[in-house]
């Protein structure tokens, strides 16, 4: 038995998922910033939560990861309560910022971060795999904020856990350093790790998650694969003049067809983009009389179903 | 499934087992180092950022040395004996208190503000064993201290008396006291404000305290509120031992040990860790 204690994470369902929460609420003052929120991360994968500024994505991940209590709901990381002490081996944290003493050197808290696990990463190994190993003796308060944020990514990591939490780990990093940050990510799931991150990059999500959770106003408002969320329909978009007759026009294309003017003078038309339909499309309006601009087929991005389902408005 | 490091590597020559160290297997194997081993990164970790920092060599080094060979050298207050056998076990004393207290609560305050305890929190290093390693990192501290204040007095006559035991005996209760009294401070208050405080505390102990001006200069009627200030009676134990070869400073003790009781376990309840 000390054998399979040793080999097996110590308590939990090794069949729980990841992470599992259910309900939760969470108050500041008069703020409900999470409002029965559920959600559930399947283990050996990336999860990325994407919502607006001020969605709750902070508050969530904070309370997973023990910092917060919640004021409702039901939350279980690897199958424990976020308070478990036994998570703090198992589970690798990357704050939204900060963390690290300023006048201490990148290289001396990476392998203070290391002395704290059994069985670490070679720091020196990970900081070169990030860049950063002709910063290991700069003083952190020093490092430009894209090379803190890998610090603390690489931080994260180098306890070699099951799961980690990453804050927003790519925002303000220029595209080099977040190739290397995509590069540790997709590293991280092939060798089995879970990975939960939140991220503000329609693009990262898409590129990196096999399942994206986008929350608002602290509730979950779509879930799923960025291929059913996207959907694998295509769409048929064009410019004409304002104000087409649309029945009239979808009387003459394929059932399940759907088309909208939105905004004046912009046609998307969506369902089964076979070639025909193009055709089609182009017949009806040389018939009509209309010249049209721009026709193009695309697929849906992200970015369209994120400001579908939480709007336009800046906030 | 994991790459070799790009870059460097390839350019120098890697024995087999080198090369195996620039490999970066992800496969989790999560697991916590022995808690010895963490207290002992900790501590270390803390005692180099306490020896780099300017301000705290100020405090606990710079500002006692100039007081014991000031307050020895020039007729600045009238002692029985040896200016400097009256002055060493005070400015022993103020060192423990500078580095306990002072530097302690102001380096706390700000690991607090930049997310230092936050992200220590998340790691396999409990809060007891933080607690530990910062102890362990100011008693280290304090090894130095005791040093280089010795040699200087030493240096300038100084005759040390009594048992050494005392003496460790004092400096670590001193040590517990001011330890809970800084991370009160540094735990409830702003960073700004535990600088504030902290150092103003520092100064008005500093007067009080019998550190270099003798509470019998006080009135009568202040001193045994004086007696009961923690750095009051660390002075007055090490004075009684070190001055006078005296046996175990029993009163000394007993304050200095009800403030530590008092103020670690207050601390303890209301040390807030963000």
């Amino acid at each position: 038995m000390p054998d399979a204690a040793n080999t097996r994470p110590a308590g939990g369902a090794d069949d729980a998922p990841a992470v599992e929460v259910r309900d939760l609420v969470k108050r500041y003052g008069r703020t409900t910033a999470i409002d029965g929120l559920t959600l559930s991360c399947a283990r050996g994968q990336v999860t990325a939560i994407l919502g607006p500024n001020g969605a709750g994505k902070t508050s969530t991940i904070e309370i997973c990861e023990g910092f917060r209590q919640a004021d409702g709901g039901t939350v279980r990381v690897l199958g424990l309560a976020p308070s478990d002490s036994s998570l703090k081996a198992r589970v690798g944290v990357m704050l939204q910022s900060g963390g690290v003493p300023p006048a201490m050197r990148a290289g001396e808290w990476l392998r203070l971060m290391a002395r704290f696990h059994a069985h670490p990463l070679d720091p020196a190994a990970l900081l070169d795999r990030l860049g950063l190993s002709e910063h290991a003796r700069t003083p952190y308060r020093r490092l430009s904020g894209g090379q803190q944020q890998r610090l603390s990514l690489a931080g994260a990591i180098v306890g070699r856990p099951e799961l980690v939490f990453l804050d927003e780990p790519t925002a303000g990093l220029d595209p080099q350093a977040r190739y290397a940050c995509w590069d540790i990510v997709t590293g991280l799931r092939e060798a089995g790790v879970s990975v939960v991150l939140t991220t503000h990059y329609m693009d990262e999500a898409e590129k990196l998650a096999d399942q994206v959770i986008i929350i608002d106003h602290g509730r979950v408002v779509a879930a799923g694969t960025p291929a059913t969320l996207t959907g694998a329909e295509r769409q048929l978009r064009f410019r004409a003049r304002p104000g087409l007759n649309l029945d009239e026009l979808l009387s003459a294309l394929p059932q399940g067809s759907a088309a909208k003017e939105s905004p004046a003078g912009h046609y998307i038309i969506e369902g089964q983009v076979a070639p025909g339909l193009l055709a089609t499309v182009t017949a009806w309006c040389a018939s009509e009389g209309v010249t049209t601009e721009d026709l193009s087929i695309e697929r849906r991005t992200l970015e369209d179903v994120f400001l579908e389902l939480t709007g336009r408005e800046l906030r | 499934m994991t790459s070799l490091t790009p870059g460097y590597d390839t350019a120098r020559p890697l024995r087999s087992d080198q090369a195996m160290t620039t490999t970066l297997d992800f496969t989790p194997r999560p697991g916590a180092a022995p808690l010895p081993r963490m207290v002992l990164a900790q501590a270390g970790a803390e005692m180099r950022a306490m020896l780099r920092n300017g301000e705290q060599l100020l405090l606990t080094l710079i500002i006692p040395v100039l007081l014991l060979v000031g307050f020895s050298q020039a007729p600045l207050v009238s002692v029985d004996g040896a200016r400097v056998d009256f002055v060493t076990p005070g400015v022993l004393a103020l060192a423990v208190m500078s580095t306990a207290f002072t530097g302690q609560a102001i380096a706390t305050g700000f690991e607090r503000r930049y997310g230092v305890l936050k992200r220590l929190g998340a790691t396999p290093l409990s809060r007891p064993g933080l607690m530990f390693a910062k102890t362990a990192a100011v008693l280290g501290v304090e090894v130095i201290q005791v040093a280089v204040i010795s040699m200087v007095a030493l240096a300038m006559g100084w005759s040390p008396h009594g048992d050494p035991l005392w003496i460790a005996l004092l400096i670590v209760l001193g040590t517990a006291a001011f330890s809970g009294l800084g991370l009160l401070i540094a735990g409830t208050l702003r960073a700004e404000a535990t600088l504030a405080a902290a150092n103003l505390v520092y100064l008005v102990l500093l007067g009080l305290g019998g550190v270099v001006f003798p509470v019998a200069k006080f009135p009568e009627g202040v001193r045994p509120v004086l007696e009961l200030l923690p750095i009051t009676a660390l002075t007055n134990g090490m004075r009684s031992v070190l001055a006078s070869g005296g046996g175990f400073p029993a009163g000394p003790v007993l304050v200095l040990l009800v403030w530590a009781t008092v103020t670690l376990g207050v601390a303890g309840r209301t040390f807030r860790w963000e």
